[in-house]
């Protein structure tokens, strides 16, 4: 008989499933428990996150979440755990995360360290660049060709900030109109008051992309500033959870990172079918082959 | 006190924009500010005078043509005014024309100043047409008895009295459209509420600002105010106007 429990015991301990099940922590226990893992999405931030056809959460971070999701799954041994979508916004998206509610936010938020005290991030899926924006027609390929010229920008952002900071340091004579939102900055570009407009790359993308003729303009490769990193954010200091989700984010990125670009930066997405035509950065593919996830803006240069 | 000379330290700071501290960015908003209301006062003064005249003339055509004028001015709200002549005049104007009134320097500043300018005369010209025909008839058949011609009997009887009729709205345009200004950020010029504005969005002190701003738009608004009551007491005319 004690021989018996003493075998058991053993068996019980062998089996690597249930060893583990006893020993999940945090948000996998809780995933585990109630069989559910709650995703935030964002309705309106093409193409990271946002409603399509059917108002159905898409995006290219919502690809990565799923695929995610598949990874917690399989390190969970749990096929029936089912997927909760919750809508977040700017305000409500780092509450949400760091109370609970949500265990993974998959959108289009900056990755900064003072947002680190409060949650935690994966290795980065975008790189947002200061950029601009002209029409071909105007043959300007890079930032020295704008000296002299007339630029936009929107008044009270960090672009206009950098794009004074260059044109002293680079003394390129710019005049510049201060825009008092993207749209009508973009309009200038339009009407050829300004031959560039200098904003976040995606958002210019997103502009071009909706204008009346989106072949008409090209954006620059050309940045006016280091590249910002956009992460999916997680509970702060679940490091068993984060260890899983960053095995899977690297795993995605390194194998179909590109490809998952492709189809939302270079392809027509729904609903409306706009292509953005945003290449994609050097930097992007570096952050594709050796995931990382620096707050740090000096960390993607590489 | 310290805690009041440690709130507005922020105006002594070197300002984002890199062109001086957020003191100096203020004063080169209200400079701006000025600058538009001087040019835009000219503008409605006189537009406003030629069409308030033109109201009151024995002609149908002009009083049909100068009560359009009005009707235009009047009846489209200033922000619309200013996209108008910013965005969609250039567009309709032959491309060569187009493009050279888009380059300019500063097709923006001129664009609002005289925007605001042509905005403000609608109001002026009623004003002014209204003064004139609140005068007794008796005024202008003396004048025409006197063999004054129509011309001579505006600038020598008519005016020189509904001027000094309308003076007291008139301070109160000046008033508005000092504050209406303020509408030229939209069309991107960086004046006093601009400038407010840019210094809250890189320093994110909100109170600051927008108090200098306060201050700033009501020790102006209170100058004005009183010059053109001495103005409207040197000119007035004893017996005519309520005495005071």
């Amino acid at each position: 008989m004690a021989l018996s429990r003493w075998v058991l015991g053993l068996a019980l301990f062998a089996m690597p499933g249930l060893a583990q099940a006893q020993d999940l922590t945090g948000t996998l226990k809780k995933i585990k428990d109630t069989g559910t893992i709650t995703i935030g999405y964002r309705e309106t931030s093409i193409p990271f996150s946002y409603l399509g056809a059917e108002n159905k959460p898409v995006g290219f971070a919502m690809d990565i979440c799923e695929k995610v999701v598949d990874a917690v799954k399989k390190e969970l041994k749990d096929d029936t755990i089912k997927t909760n979508y919750v809508a977040v916004t700017s305000s409500t998206r780092i509450p949400l995360i760091a109370n609970g509610t949500v265990d993974l936010e998959c959108g289009s938020t900056t990755n900064n360290a003072e947002r680190q005290k409060q949650v935690s991030y994966t290795n980065s899926h975008y790189l947002s660049e200061s950029k601009y924006v002209t029409k071909k027609a105007s043959n300007i390929n890079s930032i020295a060709d704008l000296k002299g010229k007339t630029v936009v920008s929107t008044a009270g952002t960090t672009n206009i900030k950098q794009l004074n900071e260059r044109n002293q340091a680079d003394n390129l004579g710019l005049t510049i109109l201060a825009a008092k939102d993207h749209a009508e900055a973009f309009l200038n570009v339009e009407t050829d008051r300004a031959v560039a407009f200098v904003m976040d790359d995606i958002l210019l993308a997103g502009l071009a992309a909706n204008s009346k003729d989106p072949s008409l303009y090209v954006i620059s490769t050309d940045s006016f500033s280091k590249a910002e990193p956009y992460g999916i954010m997680l509970p702060k200091g679940d490091e068993p959870f984060k260890k899983v989700v960053d095995a899977a984010t690297a795993e995605i990125y390194k194998t179909e990172g590109p490809e998952l670009y492709k189809k939302w930066f270079q392809s027509p997405i729904q609903p409306k079918n706009i292509n953005l035509n945003l290449p994609l950065s050097p930097a992007l593919a570096k952050q594709f082959e050796a995931p990382l996830d620096a707050a740090d803006p000096d960390a993607y240069i590489r | 006190m310290d805690k009041i000379v440690d709130w507005f330290s922020i105006f002594w700071q070197e300002s984002a924009e890199g062109t001086g501290t957020y003191a100096y960015t203020l004063l080169l908003g209200l400079q701006l500010t000025l600058e538009i209301s001087i040019i835009a006062a000219l503008v409605a003064f006189v537009m406003g005078s030629i069409v308030g005249v033109c109201r009151t003339l024995p002609s149908p055509l002009v009083r049909r043509l100068s009560g359009g004028y009005v009707e235009f001015f009047r009846n489209i709200p200033l922000l619309v005014q200013l996209f108008l002549w910013y965005f969609v005049l250039p567009e309709l104007l032959p491309r060569d024309i187009g493009m050279w009134m888009k380059q300019i320097p500063h097709a923006n500043f001129y664009t609002a100043a005289v925007g605001l300018g042509l905005f403000t005369s609608a109001r002026v010209a009623v004003q002014l047409s209204a003064a004139i025909t609140s005068m007794p008839r008796g005024q202008k058949m003396a004048a025409t008895a006197l063999g004054l011609t129509t011309r001579q009997s505006y600038t020598n009887v008519l005016l020189p009295m509904a001027y000094r009729i309308v003076f007291p709205p008139l301070t109160s345009e000046l008033l508005n459209l000092i504050k209406n200004s303020s509408v030229a950020l939209t069309i991107g010029v960086a004046e006093l509420t601009q400038s407010a504005r840019n210094m809250d969005s890189y320093t994110f002190q909100t109170f600051q600002a927008f108090t200098a701003a306060t201050l700033i738009y009501l020790v102006l608004n209170i100058l004005v105010t009183t010059v053109m009551r001495r103005i409207e007491r040197g000119v007035a005319v004893p017996g005519m106007l309520v005495a005071k």
